[in-house]
């Protein structure tokens, strides 16, 4: 039988991604600061602790409600591109699911894909750009084959943005000297679907 | 009574740089009754950054019926206001992302909302800033 996930799952990786930001604060801080403006570890913290926060206090009753409410909150709360970046990822994500009570990896993935999607048109970026959408489309790849494939994906992708010259965001004046970095936002990237496999496992 | 003209929001990053773009833009659009416009910069802890609550504050601040035209710095402004505006009812009805440099384009939009342009208007003389060229 196929395992299906409901809004409780969903709230239980939306605290597990709140608590490995608030553990990785200080090292998404500093690689930003090699690159960007060394607030990451900061707004994301921010940002997922209002999730954590609101979803407690007043738990949706599906998994797309879940992650709908999860990104507004983040939309308003980050104050960085990266709340409006992971708050469509959330968002969009969440809508695909629609009002379903229960959803298999499979559909997880399917709106999941649909958030990168809308990622890469709301910042304008593509994949080997060096920014969280080297992480979010391998990720989403490998969900369509395990949680712990989608968290390993994640983890890789977000090394491999080691040698790349950034081409989006404050990193791209810095030219050839963004190369040698990790991109703090394919870090943060990793972190959510390593929360996420963390919850499904077992 | 600025009755229906259009609202203008000054997004940054910075709390100081929106006050004072809107200020310098009030100055130089000079005389009469100006067009309502609305300075929403800073982050939500007051720091650099952008707040997606003061510029749904702002915006509603401006809104008169006509449209809000909403000029941005850079970075997460940019998408900040995006976000909101794929919200659906984030920001009044009528708002728009202008593509405009934010100080010339601030002071055209206003003139522009000023002299009773529509959206239309105010957006196309805000991103005609960019065709004037310095040297």
């Amino acid at each position: 039988m196929t395992e299906t996930y409901g809004a409780d799952a969903a709230v239980r990786w939306m605290a597990a991604v709140a608590a490995a930001v608030e553990r990785e604060a200080g090292r998404l801080t500093e690689l930003d600061a090699a690159i960007g403006d060394a607030d990451h570890g900061a707004n994301l913290k921010r940002g997922f602790a209002a999730v954590a926060a609101t979803l407690a206090e007043e738990p949706p009753a599906t998994p797309g409600a879940v992650l709908v409410t999860a990104g507004r909150e983040l939309i308003s709360t980050v104050g960085g591109a990266s709340g409006p970046l992971y708050g469509t990822l959330l968002r969009r994500a969440g809508k695909a699911l629609g009002d379903a009570g229960e959803v298999t990896r499979d559909e997880l993935a399917d709106a999941l894909e649909a958030g990168v999607a809308a990622v890469g048109q709301l910042g304008g970026a593509v994949p080997g750009d060096k920014t969280m959408l080297d992480a979010l489309t391998p990720a989403v790849a490998g969900l369509r084959e395990s949680f712990a494939a989608a968290a390993r994906a994640a983890e890789e992708g977000a090394l491999a943005t080691v040698p790349l010259r950034a081409r989006k965001g404050r990193a791209s004046y810095l030219g050839e000297r963004s190369v040698g970095h990790q991109d703090p936002g394919a870090t943060s990237s990793a972190l959510l679907f390593a929360a996420l496999a963390e919850v499904t496992a077992g | 009574m600025s009755g229906d003209r259009v609202g203008i929001v000054l997004v940054s990053h910075s709390a100081a740089v929106a006050a004072a773009v809107a200020e310098l833009a009030r100055g130089l659009a000079g005389g009469g009754d100006l067009a309502p416009v609305a300075a929403a910069g800073g982050g939500p802890d007051g720091g650099l950054g952008t707040s997606a609550a003061l510029i749904a504050a702002a915006a509603q601040d401006v809104d008169a019926g006509a449209g809000v035209a909403v000029l941005v710095d850079l970075g997460s402004a940019v998408l900040t206001v995006k976000a909101l505006l794929a919200e659906g009812d984030e920001l009044p009805e009528g708002t728009r992302l202008v593509d405009a440099p934010f100080v010339e384009g601030a002071v055209a939009a206003l003139v522009t909302a000023s002299a009773g342009g529509d959206l239309d208007a105010v957006a196309a003389a805000a991103s005609e800033a960019y065709a004037y060229r310095k040297v």
